[in-house]
């Protein structure tokens, strides 16, 4: 149904100033005090429409803490009030495709068996505009796990850079249509032959597929004790990644009422899987390293036919000991 | 250079250590920590300006001591770190060696007596933004104050990058990760960064080696070392010890003195 018109700068300013005047919240990457930031935009000027964020946008749909309960003590009883998701319209515009991509790996498993409701009303009121990606670093590695630096999939609208100036907008959804229904006099018919600027360069290391048949045979392998020698068992890695979906639940309670709180989870953290009773399955380093590759590059494609990871590099990026993601699992193809 | 892998060659022919701890090649121009175990492997080592990590990290991890004697390139805060890991009973003298690079030599440092005596001639020194950056913070009034770290932290996600990086967190169980009770609320949002910052900072006051590599390991950019660089800076000032000075334990946030000057205590 993808519709592709051309939008002018200044007709992309007016966009994002007819999406800023409404109720919705408009976020995207800016230049902050971390690097780029995922952050509430004001105008257009604003946007970093290149580089990565330091820390993706999965906050948009699932927030580093989230309340799902409030509960208080009466006499015997306890009172429950359900919290509903406190899900503002937003638009998230201006991210990177492979941010757009990576909702569908949320996705599957806030949708595995139990149909969580505050992911799901917080997706239905996101916009996704992504722009192509122009520049990558020694870090991405999208085409490995079978995007592009121009991949549509996840967006509601993708914009590619003209080289004249400009965009070409591939409006992809109804959410997309409507959003586009805002700026109206910003859209002209699309170039016949675009000339666009060439999307990133981002060259293959190794192959997804090849991967997964050789995690199936590396369980036991010393290689996971090897690449996670260096690895100091912070959570930095999940907590930058678009798709590390795992989550805790803390209850932070007195004696008369209490909140429960889901919050992000990382396997980098020793407590990780940590049992009730002391034991914990991963209570290596190396196991929980290896956790989170086959987790991502076994467990996903085995369970729901993708893989859980869109190569963005965030994690190789924001890692203090520079644990590089491609440069393992390039190993681990081999 | 060639002096450092010569030197970890030896001792892993010789069978004198397992392991050297050193830097090696990261992605693009980083540096990153690498374990040589093999004397065919030394040639991975590299010692530039971009080795500024404390690897001292490392020498309380359980996969690292399970491996026997270990030989660690050191920086001057990774000498302080062994020695206030020593004085906290936290490293065995027969179980470490320093390769220390200071100003491009190579001294192999085979006793806490001599890591201590050479940290005694090397004078102590905050990089001239941090210190610009405390006294900044400093002059600022409390509200001021507030205001900048509420804004710093509120990028915090509670990643523990900082305590994962700095050699003096090697708690097998931390306070923050105690859920019955929670002393300190579990949750990344602003009072949960604040108190387990606060938390972090006292307890490394008089502890703290002041290497700055929790604030570097960040990955949103925090200052977070000028929290534990002012609470050491204030132990200094007021109890005259310092961490990383020796392997004496001298701690002034949990030793009690009966000559101590302050009349309340006594």
């Amino acid at each position: 149904m993808s519709e592709k018109y051309t939008v002018s700068e200044v007709g992309f300013s007016s966009l994002v100033d007819a999406m800023v005047k409404t109720e919705m919240r408009v976020l995207g990457p800016r230049e902050g005090a971390e690097g780029i930031e995922i952050a509430e935009l004001k105008s257009a000027a604003e946007i970093a429409k290149e580089g990565q964020s330091i820390v993706s946008a999965k906050g948009t749909v699932f927030p580093k803490v989230e309340r799902l309960v409030k509960y208080r003590y009466e006499g015997k009883n306890v009172a429950l009030d359900d919290v509903q998701p406190n899900a503002v319209p937003t638009v998230l515009f201006g991210a990177r495709p492979c941010e757009a991509r990576a909702f569908h790996a949320l996705d599957v498993v806030f949708n595995w068996d139990y149909k969580d409701i505050f992911f799901n009303t917080r997706l239905a009121n996101t916009t996704v505009v992504a722009i192509s990606c122009t520049q990558a670093d020694d870090a991405c590695f999208c085409t490995s796990v079978g995007s592009r630096p121009d991949d549509s999939a996840g967006s509601d609208i993708l914009l590619s850079r003209l080289k004249s100036g400009g965009y070409v907008a591939e409006v992809l959804t109804d959410k997309g249509k409507a959003l586009m229904a805002l700026a109206k006099d910003a859209l002209q018919p699309p170039p016949v032959s675009p000339d666009l600027v060439p999307a990133a360069t981002v060259a293959p290391v190794f192959d997804a597929k090849a991967l997964e048949q050789k995690l199936a045979s590396k369980f036991d392998s010393p290689l996971w004790l090897e690449q996670s020698l260096r690895c100091l068992g912070c959570g930095a890695c999940a907590y930058v990644c678009p798709t590390c979906v795992c989550f805790s639940i803390e209850d932070e309670a007195d004696t008369r009422q209490g909140d429960r709180l889901r919050t992000w989870d990382s396997c980098g953290l020793r407590l990780f899987t940590s049992h009730a009773s002391g034991h914990n399955p991963r209570d290596k380093q190396s196991q929980r390293w290896r956790q989170r590759v086959y987790h991502k590059f076994a467990y996903y494609p085995d369970r729901f036919k993708t893989i859980g990871c869109v190569g963005c590099g965030k994690c190789s990026r924001a890692c203090p000991v520079d644990m590089n993601l491609k440069q393992h699992l390039t190993e681990a193809a081999r | 250079m060639e002096e450092l892998r010569n030197k970890a060659k030896e001792l892993l022919t010789a069978g004198t250590v397992k392991v050297v701890i050193g830097y090696g090649k990261g992605t693009g121009n980083a540096r990153r920590p690498i374990f040589v175990r093999s004397a065919d492997k030394v040639s991975e080592l590299l010692f530039d300006a971009g080795c500024t990590q404390n690897l001292a990290t490392y020498l309380t991890k359980a996969e690292v001591r399970a491996m026997g004697r270990v030989a660690i390139v050191a920086v001057p805060s990774t000498l302080r770190s062994i020695l206030q890991l020593a004085a906290e009973r936290q490293v065995r003298e027969e179980s470490v060696l320093a390769l220390a690079v200071l100003d491009g030599t190579l001294k192999e440092l085979l006793t806490f007596d001599a890591i201590e005596q050479t940290v005694a001639t090397i004078p102590d020194a905050i990089s001239a933004t941090d210190q610009a950056m405390l006294d900044k913070l400093t002059a600022m009034s409390v509200s001021e104050r507030r205001a900048f770290w509420a804004a710093e932290l509120g990028r915090c996600v509670k990643c523990y990058a900082c305590r994962s990086s700095c050699p003096m967190c090697y708690c097998e169980r931390c306070t923050m990760d105690c859920n019955r009770p929670q002393w300190i609320p579990v949750a990344s949002h602003a009072l949960g960064n604040l108190e387990y910052h606060m938390v972090r900072a006292m307890h490394l006051a008089g502890r703290c080696v002041q290497c700055g590599t929790c604030g570097a390991a960040c990955p949103v950019s925090i200052p977070v070392h000028l929290l534990t660089f002012f609470a050491e800076g204030t132990v200094r000032r007021q109890f005259g010890q310092k961490g990383g000075a020796s392997t004496k334990l001298d701690y002034a946030m949990s030793t009690f003195k009966p000559d101590d000057k302050e009349e309340f205590i006594r």
